[in-house]
Parts: C-alpha cells; structure tokens; sequence
C-alpha cells in the first residue's frame, strides 16, 4: 500500500501582514497514516485548510491521484474524496446523527418534495455498523457526548467515500477507551487504503499509530521521517528550533509548611462529597481523576463561581464567606478555567483589557476615570515578563496563539496579586514549546511563594508539576500522595475506585 | 502508556430516550394544559364565556394572529426575528384593495396581488438579512417603517372599502360549514384558513429541504455554510415565506373588516411573537413546533377574550398578557436549564 496519494508542493500562501506558508511541501501514500506537527503558528491548519478547500492557495501545486487540482470549496474537495474533521465540531445540535451526516445532500422521496430521513438513517446505521460504533442515527446531536459527536464528523468523512482523510486534533475530548476505538477505526481505514493525516500534539500517540512524521516551523517545512525509526525528542526539537526537555522533573524545595487554603467538608449535591483539603504556600498541589470526577466543581465552588451546600474555606487561617467570585478575588484566590476562550477571556478585546480586568478600580481615580496609559504600560512589564508573543498589548486577544492567550489570563490574575491560584487544565490545546513555557511560569510562581492548585488529566504532567496529589473520584477525595509515592499506577487506581 | 486517565466505557452509546416525558413533549403538554386551565378559570368565572358565538369568537380573533405566528416562527428557528410582519399585512391588504376595488379587477387577482406584495417584502427583508448582514431588528424594522409608510401613500391615507364586491367578505366572515336549525350554527371560513395554513406550515417545516435547512441554519449556521449548504439562498426563502404569510394574513384581516385599514398593522407582530414564545420556540432558534405556535396563538386569544368577557378593562387585559408571556419564557428557561 505504498501508492502516493497525494503531493502537495510549493505551497505559498499569505495574509495581510503574515507570510503563513513559505514553500511547503507534503506528501501522502494510500494507507499510511501521517502526522503533521508543529507549535502553534507552524501553517499545519493553514496547509490542510488549502487541501480542503478553505482557502486558495497563492502559489504551488497540488497534486492529488495523479492529477494537478485546484480546488474552490469544501464541498469540491468533499466530493473529490478530500475530508477533514475539524477540531472544532461542525455539527448541528438541534439535528440528529443521519441529518447531520447528509446535510445538504438530502435524500429525497418519491414525490422529490419531501426529505426522506428513512434513507438517511438506513445509511447511517450502515456506516455506523462499518466502524462499530454502537449509534442509533435518530439520536439529537446535542444530546451526546463530544466523542460521540467526533464519531459523527468521522462517519460524515467516510460517507462521501473518502481517501484523504485530515483529523486535526481528534483526541483532545477523548478518554482512554475512546481513543482505542478511534484508533481500531483508523486502521479499518488504512487497510482500505484510506491515506490519514494527523494533526496532534500528543507525542505519544503519534509515535503508538503514525507511519510517517511532518514537521513543520513557523511557516516552512522542516522534515519528513519513518516514525519507527526516530526518536519523539528530536521530532520535538525539530518543532521548536531549540532543545526542550519534554520529561524533565520539576519540583520545588521550599519550605511548605506555612498553610495558605484549607477547605472543610465541602459538599454539594451529587458533584461534591465531603471534601477537605490543605494547600501550602509554595506549594503545587495537582488534583487528578477522570473526567466529571468533581475536580472543576470543587475549584469553581472554592472561587464562588457555583454554589455549595455546605462546608468551610479557610485562607490564611481565616475562616472566609465566598458567595461570589469577587468575594474570592478579594481574598486573593485567581481561578483560570479550563474554556479560556469562553471563561478567561474577553476575545473581542486587547491585551491590556484583559490583563486589567479584575483590577480596573486600581488605575481609575475617585471620579471614574481610567488612567489607560498606566495600564498600557503594566501590561507591557507582564508581556515582558511573561514572554507572550504579541505585537503589542493593543492587540486583540483573539488573533495570539492558544499559548499565548494562556498567558495573557495569568497576568490577568498575577497583576491582582492573587496569591492562591487555581488553574483548570492549563495546558489543554497548547503545543510543546509553549506548555514547557507554562511549566516554568508555574514552578516560578511556586517559588516566589504563590500556592497553587493545578488540575489536570494529563498523568506526565501532574507528576511532573506537583508537589502532592490528590486524586478524586466521583465526588470524593479518593487519595493523597506525595510527589515521591506517586507514579500513573497509583493515580489510576484511586481515580477509579468507585464507592463499594 | 496510559497517558490520559480512561474510563470503562462498554455500553451502548447514543440511544434517544423516547419517552412520554422528553424536553419537546413536556412544553407541548405545558403550553396545551396552560389552554385548558385558562378555558377551565373563564368558564367558572363568567356564563358568557362557554358560548358557540364566543367560542366562534375566539376562534376567529386568533386567525389572523395566528397566520402571522405561523409567518413568523420560520424566521424565529433561524434564530433571527422579522419586526415588519404587522405593517406587510396591512400593505399587503392595500395593496389588495387598490387591485379589487380602485382598479376594478377580479377578486382572485387581488388575493394572488396581495400574497405576491408579502413575499416580496419578506424577501427584501430577507435580502437585507442574508446577503447584505444586516442585523435582522434593524433590517425589518426599517422595512417595518417602509411598507408602513407605502400602505398610506398608496391608500391616500383612507382605508379602502371592498363594499363592491361583497363576496369578498366571505372569505373570513363567511361560512362553509353550518350545522343546525336554519343554519343557527355556522363556522366562519376564516377559522379553516388558518387550520390549512397551519398544516401548510407544518408540512413545509417538517417534511421539505426548506424546514430541515431552516432548523439547521438556526442550530449552528457556520456549520451548515461550511457543510456547503448556499445559507444566504435559503435564509432568504425563509424570510420571503414569513411574509407570504404575512400576505394571506393581509386577506383574511380585509376580508374579515371588509376594508383595508392603513393605519392598522403596527404592534400584530408583536402578538405574533408572543404566540411563537408562548407555544415553547426558542428565541435563540434551532427548534420549534407548528402545534405549540397554534395553542400559543390560542392562549393569547382566550385570555384577552375571557377577560373581556369578565369585564376586565382592555388596558389590564393588555398587561396581563404581558405578564403571561414574562411567565411563559421564565418558565421555559427554567425548564431548559433544568435539562443541562
């Protein structure tokens, strides 16, 4: 199965004020599935866009089974056989499984007045059948789970008889056992001679399922290898341009024994089950479980985001009433939740109105007005600072990389002086380079003396970050290790004990 | 490597719970007992109420507000909102008198004239919409302002009578059906217009590419845009049927006055929205049903003929209903948060 399926090259492609592609190439055989990676910048979406039909291509050639295409639309590249499955899900919610997959392309009754969702479904559950998925088409889409939704956009690809098929990102919302049946899926295809590509940052399952390895930077390809016979750190360092440490420990030795937050008995509802914990200043506790284990609820609960039924919060020693998040603030306690862009965020914003939000009342003086150059120049000290890649604080946040948008909500909550600080899946969505730029930020911040909580369901990077774990389940607080007791074994077996 | 914690997920996945008690049932049993407590409350409140005439009553008042909710809750799915359906029916109506009685022509070529004047405002709207972005308030209200301006110009500001042609009348005021002794009973036309509109209505919805597309739009427009679905085409159709309707709402109110009164019209979109809401559609679109957009139409008449009935003035009857709609979309977002 060592046909080439397709070769793109030459691939020149700008917009106003970015050169996004300079001469890149890529190619793909039948079969085979390739990855594409590089940070966030790289041109990867950029290139797949222009295979897809999404953009126009400035200059270059692709080729695609032999022939030169050019095309105009996504729905050419469709029927072409070229489909992507976009990280973002494009999917109505209101619809069901069937009438999501053939939108647009309706089977018609007899009288060619009339949808015909009979059809539909029929085709559907045939397809779903293929890939042995366990779906009923008739179900609304919004009622289902992301990876099930996942499985629709994948299931739309495979109805137009594809054999290019771009997955960007599939793996983000996926658990464990999800993803193995993903994978059982990608390679059903690939023994059709389906040609996938790959798009992840998640180096080890590109080295479990990839044939072949693109790595681009900044705009231009940098290297094509056989994924057997190459080690995923120099894959990483051909990304970034520079050595970085993808497993290195970090942890720090400062005194912890000075307590910053203690909660009591906190409970609420069926989400939180007596939980009570200590965080020490200096101190990175991680919090770790599956997903819909409570570990949100209980930040969010501790920030005055959502109500508990009961329990106590201690800061410094000093029994507090948090009703509401500015009740938090107040007390020092910044919460960085896991949707940035819907929760941390102002995207239609500057930089420098997001980094001022929660302390606006600090620059303006006692009639209301606000002094804005005093701010222009605090956030430039945090840019500085914080080495967030921007043309200046004056640019709107939604034009910075995922990376960079991360930074912005921690200056947020430095420049308010939060001394507890609480961070929901951190690194979610962020590439390489910029997630070890966030380890040092955060293990920074523990030295300087901030004490902070960090969830996550990334197992290297809670043992690698934290101090302790404390790992719940279902509601509870099901195991508390120290750093040195704690490897995945441990964490995976207290994240699924289940109450007897 | 686990890398990520995993759950043990072997069950089946993504069966839909069909049952008695789902989302869309509960607001459709909510909003048809809502009905049957309003008629229970006036009918124990006042003798006059639970009469044939006012019964027939009520029934004739709500058509052609009931039109117009059936307009309109196309364009509501989409998630967008078309302001200027009350004055295109009255335009709509001028310009079908100015056709059967200033130009002397044929009945059924006013009609057809008068349906044909409410798409084509429809469509604008839904031009100015779709291919040109416009915000749909502020696009439908100027064409709001526009087609009301037109009713005065052409009417010279007069209503204009259909006195002529008597049998114009009978479209909404007369009967097809009577029953009874001497014909005691008799069922006004206009009550069947708007059944088969109705039905007109939920076939389009629920059977043609036009309704599937219509929910899809309002469900998530960029991903039926980028499922390669021509969404200005379509968007622009659905305004352009909101206004049809908005016509044959123009024909029944003619008839039903037996004039075309210009100076009519403006606040009718309002009730029509009410009766859309009421009957459980979502402002924000992507879902809706004929059946509660009728019974919502059917709360609004009831409750402002059975206090009328009462003896309630017509300023409380007014506040009121403004009171039962703030219920009704409180109670329906509370349902729907209770479904997260």
């Amino acid at each position: 199965m060592s046909d080439t399926l397709l070769v793109m090259e030459g691939i020149d492609k700008s917009f106003p004020g970015v050169h996004a592609l300079d001469h890149c190439k890529f190619d793909l055989r039948a079969g085979e599935i390739h990855a594409l990676v590089g940070e966030n910048g790289a041109g990867k979406s950029t290139l797949m866009k222009i295979l897809t039909g999404v953009h126009a291509k400035d200059e270059g050639k692709v080729i695609y089974k032999g022939q030169e295409i050019n095309v105009q639309g996504t729905k050419e590249a469709q029927e072409l056989g070229i489909c992507i499955v976009h990280q973002e899900l494009n999917l109505m919610p209101h619809l069901t499984a069937a009438q999501n997959m053939f939108i647009g392309r309706e089977f018609m009754g007899k009288n060619k007045l009339f949808v015909n969702d009979g059809e539909a479904n029929k085709r559907a559950k045939e397809l779903f059948d293929k890939m042995n998925l366990k779906l009923d088409p008739r179900a609304k889409v919004g009622s289902l789970t992301v990876a099930m939704q996942q499985m629709i956009e994948i299931a739309k690809a495979l109805s137009f008889d594809s054999s290019v098929l771009v997955m960007d990102e599939p793996t983000t919302a996926l658990t464990e056992s999800e993803i193995d049946e993903l994978f059982k899926i990608m390679d059903t295809l690939k023994k059709n001679g389906v040609g996938i590509v790959y798009i992840s940052h998640r180096m080890d399952e590109i080295k479990r399922i990839s044939d072949r390895i693109t790595i681009m930077r900044d705009g231009t390809y940098v290297n094509t290898v056989d994924t057997k016979d190459t080690d995923i750190q120099q894959v990483i360092n051909m990304m970034v341009g520079r050595t970085i440490y993808e497993t290195a420990n970090e942890h720090n030795y400062t005194d912890l024994s000075q307590v910053a937050l203690e909660v009591k008995h906190l409970n609420s509802g069926k989400k939180i089950k007596d939980v009570s914990f200590k965080l020490h200043k200096g101190e990175i506790l991680g919090f770790s479980g599956l997903m819909g284990a409570g570990r949100t609820e209980v930040a969010r609960a501790i920030f005055g985001a959502d109500k508990f039924d009961s329990g106590e919060i201690y800061v410094k020693g000093q029994k507090v009433k948090i009703l509401r998040p500015e009740h938090a603030v107040g007390h020092g306690i910044g919460y960085l939740s896991e949707d940035r862009k819907r929760y941390g965020l102002n995207l239609g914003e500057t930089v420098e109105q997001n980094i001022s939000l929660p302390c606006i009342d600090k620059y303006t003086n006692k009639f209301g007005f606000t002094n804005m150059s005093t701010i222009t120049e605090t956030s430039k000290d945090y840019i500085q600072k914080l080495s967030i890649k921007t043309p200046g604080p004056k640019q709107k946040v939604k034009n910075l990389s995922g990376g960079n948008q991360q930074k912005v909500v921690i200056a947020k909550w430095l420049l308010r002086d939060c001394d507890i600080l609480i961070f929901d899946e951190p690194t979610k969505g962020i590439d390489v380079g910029a997630k070890s730029e966030i380890y040092k930020l955060l293990s920074q911040l523990a030295k300087e003396g901030k004490a902070i909580i960090m969830i996550s369901s990334e197992l290297p990077e809670i043992l690698r970050m934290s101090n302790r774990v404390i790992v719940m389940c279902e509601g509870r607080i099901t195991g508390e290790l120290d750093i040195s007791q704690a490897n995945q074994e441990e964490i995976i077996k207290y994240a699924t004990k289940r109450e007897a | 490597m686990a890398n990520t914690i995993s759950k043990n997920d072997s069950k089946v996945v993504g069966v839909p719970k069909k049952s008695l008690f789902s989302a869309e049932n509960l607001q459709k049993f909510l909003a048809f007992g809502a009905l049957m407590i309003l008629l229970l409350f006036f009918t124990l409140a006042s003798p006059f109420f639970l009469t044939f005439d006012n019964i027939v009553s009520i029934t004739l008042s709500t058509c052609v507000n009931g039109i117009l909710a059936l307009g309109i809750i196309f364009v509501i799915i989409t998630g967008g909102i078309d302001l200027s359906i009350g004055t295109v029916m009255t335009f709509s109506s001028v310009m079908a008198g100015v056709t059967i009685t200033n130009m002397g022509m044929p009945i059924w070529l006013g009609i057809i004239v008068g349906i044909l004047t409410g798409t084509f405002c429809g469509f604008l709207s839904g031009t100015l919409v779709s291919r040109l972005k416009l915000q749909p308030f502020i696009a439908t209200l100027g064409v709001m302002m526009i087609t009301k301006g037109f009713s005065l110009v052409l009417s010279g500001t007069k209503p204009i009578y259909f006195s002529d042609t008597p049998s114009f009348r009978q479209i909404t005021a007369g009967s097809i059906i009577k029953f009874g002794a001497e014909g005691k009973y008799s069922i006004p036309n206009g009550i069947f217009i708007f059944l088969l509109m109705a039905v007109i209505a939920a076939i389009i919805l629920n059977k043609t590419k036009l309704g599937r597309y219509n929910f899809a739009i309002g469900s998530n427009e960029e991903a039926t845009k980028l499922s390669g679905v021509n969404v200005v085409k379509w968007k622009t159709a659905i305004y352009a049927l909101c206004g049809a309707f908005a016509g044959v709402a123009g024909i029944v109110m003619a008839a039903r006055l037996d004039s075309a009164q210009p100076a009519l019209g403006q606040g009718y979109e309002l009730d029509a929205i009410a009766s859309v809401v009421i009957g459980g559609t979502s402002m924000v679109g992507g879902e809706g049903t004929i059946l509660g957009t009728v019974i919502g139409a059917f709360i609004i008449s009831t409750l402002t003929n059975g206090l009328k009935v009462m003896g309630v003035a017509q300023e409380w009857q007014i506040v009121i209903t403004g009171l039962v709609l703030v219920l009704a979309v409180l109670l329906d977002t509370l349902r729907k948060r209770g479904n997260k």
